[in-house]
């Protein structure tokens, strides 16, 4: 691993870094090399792009932090609009100026803008060093005005200051780029962690109690199962600490000693396959996982948040449900054959055999009119059932329930038509 | 071209006379620092030091005429700007304005320079008002006015109403990249070479003699014959550079051509293919089976059910090593590839759409997904068969 140099900053700073960023070390001896000394014109404007949870932002912070670089550093998401982000900008800029007020500086436009920033840069304690502009979640930068994005790649033109503009997402440069054209940034690319590095990261943070062999074990299980399905840092994070408590219960209960793997294995694997199901799709919060790990019965009806065991449908809005769901799916020449009870011969025309390929089931609910779901209502439920004004009822709350979705004007004139909104396997559940 | 607008800016600025033209050039051809090179040339010559005023108005930060009519106020520090703010409504601005520089006539005003960068944005604005009046003002005979506009926009001539155009003097100097490979090669020589006025002789000339060897090094021609025949502008050219550049330490104070290898190996990375090779297998086999899906139907949008259905398939009839895992999980790696906008949805999500059926495109290319996967680590091997099968099996 190469070791960051630099004849500007100081060995014993670059060494702290160091051990602060594991894995990221290329990276940041790139930056280093791009930033240059401190007084040193660099890039307009640089790029970062990378996956979500590899280390860009916390890499940038470390950095500007550790070597006490002058940046400002604002995240696009909380700074949604122009007027936010510029202000917020000039707000955090005043911690460099000598002024000891922090005033509200009202700014509107990126005219304003330039102007109070060449007279906030101008303080004595920047120096002429390099100020380092850092926009976090910058692909909302395309949803503002459309002079934003091309003015901040420019800055250091339109304002003639030393400043640098870094710009960090997930989404590629490609889709960035405005139609005219602009000042083309350095793109540089953070690479996503590879198994051994999340390894190795993951395994720093294991708890005192245990010894290190030992978590490193936990997390070679963890990553087994969940690797395939996602790489995402935050989420290993969290999952691995969920679950550790429950990998050492063998342990603390006495029954296996620390190298006992496949009984360890044998532990843990159905309950990381649940959380694969629950905590890993945030159906249930991690409290509630921990008290059902803490109860250690049944595995039980989890009660998740997309749980169909929820709602709970009065008889007849079950028919109807099943109704609709039949109406939606099937094609309207098939109704015959189904619910009648003496039907006919099925003519086979040159119009199925074109549209074979896409069943109805890919493409999606049609709509249907009112009659023709009362018309399967009547037949599927065994009784006889009258129109009253029940049944029309519960067709309305359904719609407000969001399971049916009422398909074009309120005032059509062959009569409302719906769509089922919910999927087979709710419908499987709720005919239970 | 220098001559020519050094021409015409002397002539405004000495013979008082009011001109107007356009700098019409690609993006990175060097207007801008044509324009300064011929301002900084003009202030040398003794009779205009102290005569003339310029206004630099970026296109970018006028939004709108208002905007830039304070801004010009504001350069011009006329008699009704107090400390910086500007107040009048924007018809008695630019009355004001125009008085100012209607009143002075040849012989005893200043001569005034009017930079407008990114002149099609201006174009842009609600009437062109403001190009209406700064046109007008320069065939007017009063104060002598050079408009001077930057633009990358071949067709901008077509962007003018018809009343701004007839007062337009149709001057317009044209900048094209129309140099060849080997006056590019002198220029990459020229920007490398340090000038000789450097206090430290001894490794400014080591270093010049390293960068002769460089442009005859077949590797380094190569590399720059690569960036030439992508883009002829300078600007590239100059981030290259940088790039190498940078790696210039006290260990290794030689720019090699193993540096410029990396350096263009950087600048030419395929960012897509790096956003890929993050994904996680199952991200992976989404992509594959949208591949397939739009083979089989011609590039017809798809649906996440569509896609699932195929993931199935494969499950069930070839992958020995992929488990099956439930919907709501593969719902989510979709999403991620939803977020990283490797998918995109046709039309915005509605309320009533469910998210399942909602179309979408894929935004990655067939060879780009087969080259990715060849980098790709730890790919499965059925995984990486079934990207490359042909679909006899359907």
């Amino acid at each position: 691993m190469p070791n960051l140099e630099h004849p500007a900053y100081p060995a014993a700073k670059l060494l702290q870094l160091e051990s602060l960023v594991p894995c990221r070390e290329s990276q940041v001896s790139l930056l280093l090399s791009i930033f240059g000394e401190r007084e040193q014109f660099s890039f307009p404007s640089i790029f970062i792009y990378g996956h979500r949870a590899s280390g860009k932002t916390y890499v940038m912070h470390t950095l500007l932090n550790t070597l006490q670089l002058p940046h400002v550093f604002v995240n696009c998401v909380e700074y949604f609009t122009s007027r936010l982000l510029l202000e917020e900008i000039l707000i955090q800029l005043q911690r460099y100026s000598e002024a000891e007020q922090a005033s509200h500086v009202p700014c509107d436009t990126l005219n304003d803008f330039v102007r109070l920033f060449k007279q906030a840069v101008a303080s004595r304690e920047l120096q002429d060093q390099t100020l380092y502009i850092v926009l976090d979640r910058a692909e909302q930068l395309r949803e503002m005005e459309a002079n934003i994005l091309p003015s901040f790649l420019r800055l250091q033109e339109l304002t003639d200051r030393n400043v640098t503009v870094v710009l960090l997402s997930e989404i590629v440069w490609e889709l960035f780029r405005p139609n005219n054209g602009c000042l083309e940034p350095v793109t540089l690319y953070f690479p996503d962690y590879s198994i051994g590095h999340l390894q190795k990261i993951l395994s720093q943070n294991h708890p005192p109690l245990y010894s290190a062999d030992f978590y490193a074990a936990y997390i070679n299980i963890l990553l087994g199962v969940f690797y395939m399905v996602c790489r995402d840092l935050k989420e290993l994070q969290h999952l691995a600490a969920l679950n550790f408590s429950k990998y050492c219960e063998p342990v603390v209960r006495g029954e296996a000693n620390e190298r006992d793997t496949r009984k360890l294995w044998k532990n843990i694997e159905p309950h990381l396959k649940k959380a694969m199901q629950t905590v890993y799709l945030r159906e249930i919060s991690s409290s509630q996982w921990e008290r059902l790990q803490h109860d250690d019965g049944e595995p039980g009806q989890l009660k998740g948040l997309s749980a169909h065991t929820h709602v709970e449908l009065p008889y007849y809005s079950k028919f109807l449900l099943i109704a609709a769901y039949l109406a939606s799916y099937n094609p309207v020449r098939t109704d015959k054959r189904f619910f009648i009870k003496h039907h006919g011969k099925i003519r086979k025309t040159n119009f199925m055999k074109k549209h074979e390929k896409t069943s109805n089931h890919l493409l999606g609910p049609k709509p249907f009119p009112l009659d023709r779901l009362l018309a399967i209502l009547y037949s599927i439920v065994d009784n006889r059932v009258a129109p009253t004004a029940n049944i029309f009822s519960q067709i309305t709350s359904l719609v407000t329930l969001q399971l049916l979705s009422m398909v074009g004007h309120n005032d059509q004139l062959d009569g409302p038509r719906y769509k089922c909104t919910v999927s087979l396997d709710f419908i499987r559940a709720v005919a239970r | 071209q220098h001559r020519n607008l050094l021409e015409l800016l002397k002539r405004t600025t000495i013979h008082g006379e009011s001109n107007s033209v356009l700098i019409i050039g690609p993006r990175g051809s060097g207007k801008t620092a044509l324009l300064n090179h011929a301002l900084k040339d003009l202030k040398e010559m003794k009779q205009v030091q102290e005569n003339l005023l310029e206004h630099f108005l970026p296109g970018l930060l006028q939004t709108n005429d208002k905007v830039t009519l304070k801004e010009i106020t504001r350069q011009l520090q006329l008699e009704n700007v107090v400390g910086d703010k500007v107040f009048g409504s924007f018809a008695e601005n630019l009355a004001f304005l125009l008085e100012a520089l209607r009143k002075g006539d040849r012989a005893s005003s200043c001569p005034v320079l009017f930079v407008l960068d990114e002149f099609d944005l201006f174009v842009h604005h609600k009437n062109q008002t403001l190009l209406y009046n700064l046109f007008d003002v320069s065939q007017s005979a009063q104060t002598p006015v050079t408009v001077v506009g930057l633009t990358c926009r071949q067709d901008i001539l077509e962007l003018l109403e018809k009343r701004v155009k007839s007062r337009f003097s149709h001057r317009q100097i044209y900048l094209l990249n129309s140099f060849d490979f080997r006056q590019y090669l002198k220029i990459f020589k020229e920007q490398l070479s340090l000038p000789a006025k450097l206090p430290d002789n001894f490794f400014a000339q080591k270093w010049n003699s390293n960068i002769q060897r460089l442009t005859e090094d077949k590797v380094v021609q190569e590399v720059l014959q690569n960036l030439f025949h992508h883009s002829k502008d300078l600007r590239s050219l100059h981030l290259l550079l940088m790039l190498a550049v940078c790696k210039v330490t006290v260990h290794h104070p030689l720019v090699t051509a193993a540096d410029l290898q990396e350096a263009s190996k950087h600048y030419r990375a395929d960012s897509r293919a790096n956003i890929v090779h993050g994904l996680s297998v199952l991200e992976i086999c989404l992509i594959i089976a949208m591949k397939h899906l739009n083979d089989v139907y011609e590039g017809e949008p798809f649906n996440f059910q569509m896609v699932y259905n195929e993931f199935q398939k494969f499950v069930q009839r070839k992958a020995h090593c992929m488990n099956n895992f439930e919907k709501p999980v593969v719902m989510k790696a979709f999403e991620h590839l939803l977020q990283l906008e490797l998918v995109k949805p046709i039309e915005r999500p509605t309320v009533r759409a469910q998210k399942e059926y909602l179309l979408m495109r894929l935004l990655l290319d067939n060879h780009q997904i087969m080259d990715a996967l060849q980098l790709y680590p730890n790919c499965p091997t059925d995984v990486r068969q079934w990207a490359a099968s042909s679909l006899s099996w359907l």
